[in-house]
């Protein structure tokens, strides 16, 4: 599994809030959702984002409320992997939950800068920054978590793939 | 190798003699808790994965409190949708309005969490109920959906920082400025992926409605849960409000701590953390420049009655400065009749303000306190992010219900001490 987009970068503590504001929680739409991803902190984000754009930012990305709306604005936006220093930590199992990629890289999260060219390869975790001709190792995920996204998502994990 | 509280307690739900911090475990759960934003999205995925079964529906707790009374259409279709949910299953623990208060309030005041047991809920702020030495965490909406069907979840043991506490807070200061003040010390990262563990004997001076708002707020340190030794204080809290047995589970004296934070209360001030972060906290004495427009009390924070009695003692014969709009929340049905009985919902009427019925809705910007643009806030609420309480251009200033209270009636945030001589 391979992703590969533009990097569009934001700083540190980017909170769900500003992901996906409370005002557009009533609706679980996925599409309606990702029509404002990001809207309070880039109103530009949602003109510019084009499929397989990479996330980066700093530490504690997606702190705050529980919301799983927030990855999935994230997703439904297109964007096909998010780096970040760290991750809070409800939105970690949100993402692995709905199947967003996300990455803890703290040498990508600085290297990368906005518009950068971005490759990742998630067998082995190595990003590579096509603009700059840097790679960065990032770190693997835990083996259940692994079998957990390979099996489909947490619901595909526990209904053995098929319904109940 | 010694265990902390949390430790103990998610070895009892896995079936397992030990754990150790970083070890991935499958834990049984005794309460699961989604809202009337949450629930529908676990409703969704419930379905989609084509379960047709709960596994234990006393175990579940659908609240309707966000959006509650439904703001808007589409808000009155996530109840709704709630509520089929609910009789589908013959969900005894389905909070409507009339019924409910904001969910943190209600599920400590109706027994539903009990000391030992573990939880999760479609909610950040899940974290309350380790107040009653109770594990108990945030969780997204899918997390929800699986342990609806399975009656557990998947965890990774965290790490703890012990947090010993000695002496006694001062007059005006309340667990509110506590935990403001240590999210100030730790940083909004400080306990990420780790237990906040609360003991030491300055336990005995907190009373439970500080204690649940300490750990309401772990979160906003970044934790995966902050929870208490239980002591008296919470098997006198207890008492009446649970039939179920409990277990206590206190922290083995070898337990190791990534690390040990000694806060003597007595130093604490009362602490408002300034906008875009909690960790942003300054003594409240220094904002006296700082004019507001708005001023909530309420909250899973500080909606409690005795959040309630600390706003009244200041608004009791004095009004809130003109053209301030004070916006006050008992938190649940119960404490809501407490302030009628009290009188407290008077002295609020009197001094110039509202006082609605239980909603999380200005909190998170949702309903009932909006602000516009260049307007600023005094709020007893756990968040002020970027546009959390309306426009981006917004300022939300959290505060303890004493801060709140002084600060609407002079129009600057002030110490309660502004307003009167003690």
């Amino acid at each position: 599994m391979n992703a590969h987009g533009t990097a569009i970068k934001y700083g540190d503590h980017i909170d769900t809030d500003v992901i996906i504001p409370a005002r557009y929680l009533a609706t679980q739409s996925p599409s309606e959702l990702a029509s404002h991803c990001m809207e309070d902190i880039d109103k530009s984000f949602v003109g510019r984002v084009q499929s397989g754009d990479i996330l980066v930012a700093g530490v504690n990305f997606g702190c705050g409320s529980s919301r799983e709306h927030a990855p999935i604005a994230i997703k439904a936006s297109g964007i096909s992997c998010v780096i970040a220093k760290s991750f809070a930590r409800i939105f970690y199992r949100n993402a692995i939950n709905i199947g967003l990629a996300i990455l803890e890289c703290e040498k990508a999260s600085d290297g990368i800068a906005e518009g950068d060219d971005v490759s990742i390869d998630f067998d082995t975790g190595i990003i590579t920054n096509n603009t700059k001709n840097e790679s960065y190792q990032a770190q693997p995920f835990p083996d259940f978590i692994k079998q957990m996204i390979a099996s489909g998502g947490l619901m595909a994990s526990i209904t053995g793939g098929g319904a109940q | 190798m010694g265990m902390t509280m949390t430790q103990k307690i998610l070895a009892a739900h896995a079936g397992l003699p030990s754990v150790a911090a970083g070890q991935l475990i499958k834990a049984k759960l005794d309460l699961v808790l989604g809202n009337d934003i949450t629930a529908p999205v676990a409703i969704n995925e419930f379905e989609k994965a084509g379960f047709q079964t709960v596994t234990d529906g006393a175990r579940i707790t659908l609240v309707m409190d966000h959006f509650a009374p439904n703001k808007d259409i589409k808000a009155a279709e996530g109840c709704k949708k709630c509520r089929g949910f609910a009789k589908r299953f013959g969900l005894e623990h389905f909070y409507d309005v009339g019924e409910m208060g904001i969910e943190h309030a209600l599920i400590p005041e109706k027994g539903l969490i009990a000391p030992g047991e573990a939880a999760i809920g479609a909610d950040s702020h899940t974290c309350t109920y380790g107040a009653l030495g109770a594990f108990s965490t945030g969780v997204g909406s899918t997390d929800m959906a699986a342990a609806m069907a399975t009656g557990e979840t998947w965890f990774k043991v965290p790490a703890a920082i012990k947090v010993n506490l000695t002496g006694k807070m001062g007059r005006w200061v309340s667990g509110k400025d506590v935990i403001l003040h240590l999210i100030g010390l730790l940083g909004v990262d400080g306990a990420l992926y780790q237990s906040l563990e609360f003991s030491g004997e300055g336990l005995q001076n907190l009373a439970m409605s500080d204690r649940l708002t300490i750990a309401n707020m772990a979160i906003e340190a970044g934790a995966k849960n902050g929870i208490f030794a239980v002591d008296d204080t919470t098997r006198a809290y207890m008492a009446g409000r649970c039939d179920r047995d409990w277990t206590v589970y206190e922290a083995d004296a070898d337990a190791e701590y990534a690390s040990v934070i000694d806060l003597d209360l007595a130093t604490v001030p009362c602490t408002v953390a300034w906008p875009h972060l909690p960790e942003n906290t300054h003594p409240a004495t220094e904002g006296g420049d700082i004019e507001i427009d708005q001023v909530v009390i309420g909250s899973c924070t500080n909606g409690n009655i005795e959040d309630m009695a600390a706003a009244a003692e200041l608004l009791k014969g004095r009004h809130i400065k003109k053209g301030l709009r004070g916006i006050v929340i008992p938190a649940t049905p119960k404490i809501y009749m407490e302030c009628i009985e009290r009188g407290y919902t008077r002295i609020f009427l009197e001094a110039g303000c509202i006082v609605s019925t239980p909603t999380c809705g200005p909190c998170l910007g949702g309903h009932t306190g909006i602000l516009a643009a260049g307007e600023r806030a005094v709020s007893t609420t756990n968040r002020n992010f970027v546009g959390r309480m309306g426009h981006v251009e917004s300022e939300v200033y959290l505060a303890s219900p004493a801060v709140a209270a002084a600060s609407a009636i002079t129009g600057h945030i002030s110490h309660p001490q502004e307003v009167v001589n003690i």
